[in-house]
């Protein structure tokens, strides 16, 4: 009785770690397969595509709106102190970064990944990866490669995108209606928000979120159970997963490169 | 699937449009545009009580913003604080007595270094040392102060 427990423990422990390593070597032949894809870009520019021009929209209507919620919570704050002239740098500095690059890659989980897992996905139950395979025709360089490119390409423009428009929502709030003073909006954050420290390190973040995404979008994928329930299965794993290691790692991130 | 000279433009824009917002946070939103030539020379003060002053807090005078501090160190044998300021070299003509004192912007704001320039023909130079300083006012001690002279005052 107890030994079952433990064997069944045992075998998840020993699953996971299989999993782990298949997504590892996985994630291998996949960088090997990207500079051949660089020889065709037009693989690539279907991907992006795909994957950050459709985005676009939901990036631009989100990344607005939590600008604007930004601009009204922070007003309601900061107005206690009498330091509503404050807000153009709250809005930016939790925009650039947090919000930015968290949200964008949430979204992108939800709204790229997704799709990206589904497609393979099906590629894999209809057979097509493994047609491919018998026309001598790599499904890494053919396929994956070319979505993991477009993918850790878009990442970094959509969190940028949605961290400018953010800040235009919250200047519309802030400015626009409730009257905080034009340019003490702009002048303080310009004097408190620093390229290297913040602008920089928000972008290396949605790199790496774009990077993590990505990687287990076409993963979970490819390494999908080939019946439609798999795929959907797989689907649901993408989006979870994404989220809980995207706040994860967001957290290691903010504490080693905004700690001190 | 559209055709691909709409999927190669739709690509193009996106991508022109992810460039532009990094360059724009960059321009409009960070501190680049106020980075100055970028040539700047050190000169320090200490103080005998910094208060709230970081680093990076600006460095002003008239109100105007010529630099920043750059680091904040402790003197362990005269037992005083050791501000090293960074100061574009567009402004580089402050007299030899230059006073420095740690000011407050607002009632709770952050607290920056406001230079006097005194009468001196002599200017400073890298690594000189300002001289006359004022410490910050620490709150505490201006209303310890002020109760104290009250109850001076009740007394007598």
């Amino acid at each position: 009785m107890m030994l079952d427990r433990l064997q069944r423990l045992g075998r998840a422990g020993i699953g996971f770690f299989e999993r782990l390593g298949r997504a590892h070597m996985f994630l291998l032949s996949t960088l090997a397969g990207v500079p051949g894809v660089l020889l065709r870009p037009s693989l690539v520019i279907k991907q992006l595509y795909m994957v950050g021009v459709l985005t676009l929209l939901i990036i631009l209507v989100s990344g607005f709106f939590v600008g604007m919620v930004l601009g009204l919570q922070g007003y309601n704050t900061l107005s206690d102190f009498g330091a509503e002239d404050s807000l153009g740098v709250m809005v930016a500095l939790s925009l650039v970064r947090e919000l930015g690059p968290v949200v964008t890659a949430l979204l992108f989980a939800g709204r790229a990944g997704s799709a990206l897992t589904a497609e393979i996905g099906l590629m894999k139950a209809t057979e097509q990866l493994s047609g491919m395979e018998m026309m001598a025709v790599d499904p890494m360089k053919r396929v994956i490669a070319p979505r993991f490119l477009a993918g850790f390409i878009s990442m970094p423009m959509l969190a940028a995108i949605f961290s400018l428009v953010g800040v235009y929502g919250g200047y519309f709030v802030g400015v626009g209606l409730l009257g905080v003073d034009d340019g003490a909006f702009w002048s303080q954050m310009q004097d408190r928000v620093d390229l290297h420290d913040d602008i920089l390190n928000g972008v290396i973040k949605s790199f790496v979120f774009g990077f993590v995404a990505v990687w287990i979008a076409v993963f979970e994928g490819y390494d999908s159970v080939p019946t439609s329930e798999g795929v959907s299965r797989a689907t649901t794993r993408t989006v979870v997963h994404t989220s809980l290691v995207v706040l994860g790692l967001d957290f290691i991130l903010t504490a080693l490169m905004f700690g001190d | 699937m559209r055709n691909t000279r709409f999927i190669e433009i739709a690509v193009g824009l996106f991508i022109a449009a992810g460039m532009a917002a990094l360059f724009l946070l960059a321009m409009q939103v960070s501190n680049l545009s106020r980075a100055g030539s970028g040539e700047s020379y050190t000169i320090t003060a200490t103080f005998e009580n910094i208060g709230g002053l970081k680093v990076r807090s600006p460095v002003t005078v008239s109100g105007v913003r010529v630099g920043r501090v750059d680091a904040i160190d402790y003197d362990n044998e005269a037992f005083e604080a050791v501000v090293t300021l960074r100061i574009d070299k567009a402004y580089s003509s402050f007299p030899e007595d230059t006073s420095a004192s740690i000011y407050t912007s607002g009632l709770l704001g952050e607290q920056y270094i406001g230079l006097e320039p005194g009468g001196s023909e002599a200017n400073l130079v890298e690594g000189d040392r300002i001289q006359m300083t004022q410490s910050a006012l620490v709150m505490e001690q201006v209303v310890g102060q002020f109760l104290y002279n009250a109850a001076g005052k009740s007394d007598e």
